[in-house]
């Protein structure tokens, strides 16, 4: 189990150093950072000393081991489009984006373990098929035009709902929030449906295929040979059997939920980091990029690590078959 | 090395044999299959003859008319009957600029496809048949690069890429970082399955024989196993497809794909997507709609071909 954990941290590790030199290649490589800072007409004596200054002629190691420390404390430098330090933009619209994957996670799982549980009981009934189908043809639609899709009916059809933008919002110490006022709330809505369609789709078929399975497995017939009702032995048994899988697939996919609200985000022009990362690439803002890079990295890596790890702890099938394998080749 | 069975005759010719298959046998009992392809069909065919089949040449600004501009579609009030789904903002035909733009989107969609298929498949043939650093090599960065979406990989690729291209010749070569980008986030998903296959082979008597006659490795790789894997690449690479096209959709409606010069779908849905508040809809739902059709039925087709060529569930 130690040796386990400690050969993911070092992996984590590994990566999040190759992500780190990655980034630290394209902030000093691509285009000359001098250049983005002070223009391109001051005199060859004033950029020398900005580069002595800013450490630019430091051995290539001595560069890289300060950007890490730097990166470590959350310094990454001044955007070049806003002019502003990064940390201070990445703060300020981190908490849209951590609200929206955290309402698009909430709605999929409350949505796809019940849709999902109940496709896998009812198999053969007519609504099971039609929910089945909506699913697929969910699978093909890519996220932004979902998102086209729901602004025309509820924004600019009906008018009900507002298509951009995250309503007022109230600020909480750092932390600025949507959900303590209507016009948040209501702001959320098509973000948040537009986000969580793939995953809800994902959770449908992973709890429903892993319902048909435990439902065949002896100790579901044993419970009903003891006469338990059917609720007891659809949820007191059998879903419980079923979220293992569901919990690792759902925990892993909030990394995916990071990375497709970058398109919702640019779609409902959602102030989060996503958006802030798409304009950065329009306008070359090196900085924003470079941290964004790395702050995504983080996320996985730690959701990785917290899944792999938790999953350990979790089944207890498992330690007992690694044990077996220990066992079987010593 | 010579091969003694080709010059063996065959009873019938390659149509019989088509027809005779298999794979022919479940396709024409599957209508939802048959749809599908001649949908897919009906897009190639509309994409690779654009310029022949489209009513109007979309990007020649001598046939445009700006008086022409915001006609809604044909069965709508101010429609008129020879723009069937209306104009946009130019005044250019809807149906013609979807041809055009699927035509781009099918391209971008093939190479990039391609160039995941011919990198995946060599490292993981490589990996299978080699063995030890190159394939733990291999292997860990497929896995690592596994635990990141696709699209957040194309998107990282494309946006650095693009600036390390001069200012002047992004436009230009926007393409080419596209089909780079998506091409190098999906190799990871070949090289698995190629490697699998290539090391259940290599332990094959074909293999041994081979190796014992003194043939050069990369031969063994590229002439003995590389085709005895390509049955579930080709599954792989339909699905694949689907996937690109969705991808660079997606990249080129974000604003960071093929500019509007020469548009693919997603272009042609971000460029609509702002008339869509003052009620222009078909600007952007026609495209969207389009790229839809296409990619569930390439999606069906993908899923068809994983069925037929999987014996174990004949």
């Amino acid at each position: 189990m130690i040796s386990y954990v400690i050969q993911r941290v070092l992996q984590a590790i590994a990566v999040m150093l190759a992500v780190a030199l990655v980034s630290f290649m394209l902030f000093n490589f691509v285009g000359d950072p001098i250049d983005n800072m002070i223009g391109q007409d001051a005199s060859i004596d004033d950029r020398e000393a900005m580069r002595e200054a800013l450490g630019l002629n430091d051995p290539f190691i001595v560069q890289f081991t300060r950007f890490v420390g730097r990166a470590m404390q959350g310094e990454f430098g001044i955007s070049y489009r806003i002019q502003r330090p990064v940390s201070d933009l990445i703060k300020e619209r981190m908490p849209a984006t951590l609200e929206l994957v955290a309402a698009s996670a909430v709605l999929a799982l409350l949505l796809g373990i019940p849709l999902g549980v109940y496709t896998g009981i009812n198999r053969y009934s007519w609504i099971s098929r039609v929910i089945l189908t909506i699913s697929l043809v969910g699978v093909s639609l890519p996220t932004f035009v979902i998102g086209i899709l729901l602004i025309y009916l509820f924004a600019v059809t009906w008018g009900v709902l507002p298509s951009f933008g995250r309503g007022e919002t109230v600020q909480l110490g750092v932390w600025s929030t949507g959900f303590l006022t209507t016009s948040g709330w209501k702001a959320i809505i098509l973000p948040s449906v537009t986000l969580c369609l793939f995953q809800l789709t994902l959770i449908l078929r992973l709890v429903r295929s892993e319902m048909l399975e435990v439902m065949r497995t002896d100790y579901i017939k044993f419970a009903r040979a003891r006469g338990l009702s059917e609720r007891t032995i659809n949820f007191g048994h059998a879903l419980k059997n079923t979220l293992v899988p569901v919990i690792t697939i759902a925990g892993l996919n909030i990394g995916s939920l990071i990375a497709f609200s970058i398109i919702t985000e640019t779609v409902f022009q959602w102030p989060g980091m996503g958006f802030l990362f798409i304009q950065a690439v329009g306008f070359a803002d090196i900085p924003v990029m470079a941290a964004y890079l790395v702050l995504v990295a983080v996320f996985f890596v730690a959701i990785n690590l917290i899944v792999d790890i938790l999953y350990f702890v979790v089944d207890p099938r498992l330690r007992a078959d690694k044990a077996v394998a220990a066992g079987n080749d010593g | 090395m010579t091969n003694s069975t080709s010059g063996h005759k065959r009873p019938h010719g390659l149509l019989y044999r088509i027809y005779d298959s298999d794979i022919f046998y479940s396709f024409i009992q599957s209508p939802v299959t048959m749809l599908s392809a001649l949908v897919t069909a009906v897009f190639f065919i509309a994409a690779g003859f654009a310029p022949w089949l489209a009513p109007f040449d979309s990007f020649d600004p001598g046939t445009l008319d700006l008086m022409d501009a915001f006609t809604p579609p044909a069965w709508e009030e101010d429609g008129v009957p020879h723009f069937i789904l209306g104009t946009d903002d130019q005044g250019r035909d809807i149906l013609s600029t979807i041809m055009y733009g699927s035509r781009v989107s099918l391209i971008v969609g093939f190479t990039a496809v391609t160039f995941s298929v011919v990198l995946g498949v060599g490292l993981g043939l490589m990996a299978g048949y080699l063995g030890g650093w190159v394939e733990a090599i291999v292997m860990r960065l497929a896995d690592v690069q596994l635990t990141i979406p696709a699209i957040l990989v194309a998107l990282m690729i494309d946006g650095v890429a693009r600036i390390m291209v001069p200012f002047h010749l992004r436009d230009q070569m926007a393409i080419y970082v596209l089909i780079l980008a998506i091409g190098i986030s999906d190799w990871p998903r070949y090289a698995r399955v190629t490697r699998g296959a290539a090391m259940v082979e290599k332990n094959k008597e074909y293999v041994s024989a081979a190796r014992v006659i003194g043939v050069h490795p990369v031969i063994i790789m590229l002439r003995h196993i590389l085709p005895n894997v390509m049955g579930p690449v080709l599954v792989l690479g339909t699905i694949g497809l689907a996937l690109a096209i969705i991808t660079e959709a997606t990249l080129s409606f974000l604003g960071i794909g093929v500019p509007p010069t020469t548009p693919s779908l997603g272009t042609l849905i971000r460029v609509g997507n702002n008339f869509l508040f003052s009620g222009e809809y078909w600007i952007t739902l026609f495209p969207s709609g389009a790229l839809v059709i296409l990619v569930l039925a390439v999606n069906l087709l993908g899923d068809w071909l994983r069925d037929a060529l999987n014996p174990k569930l004949r």
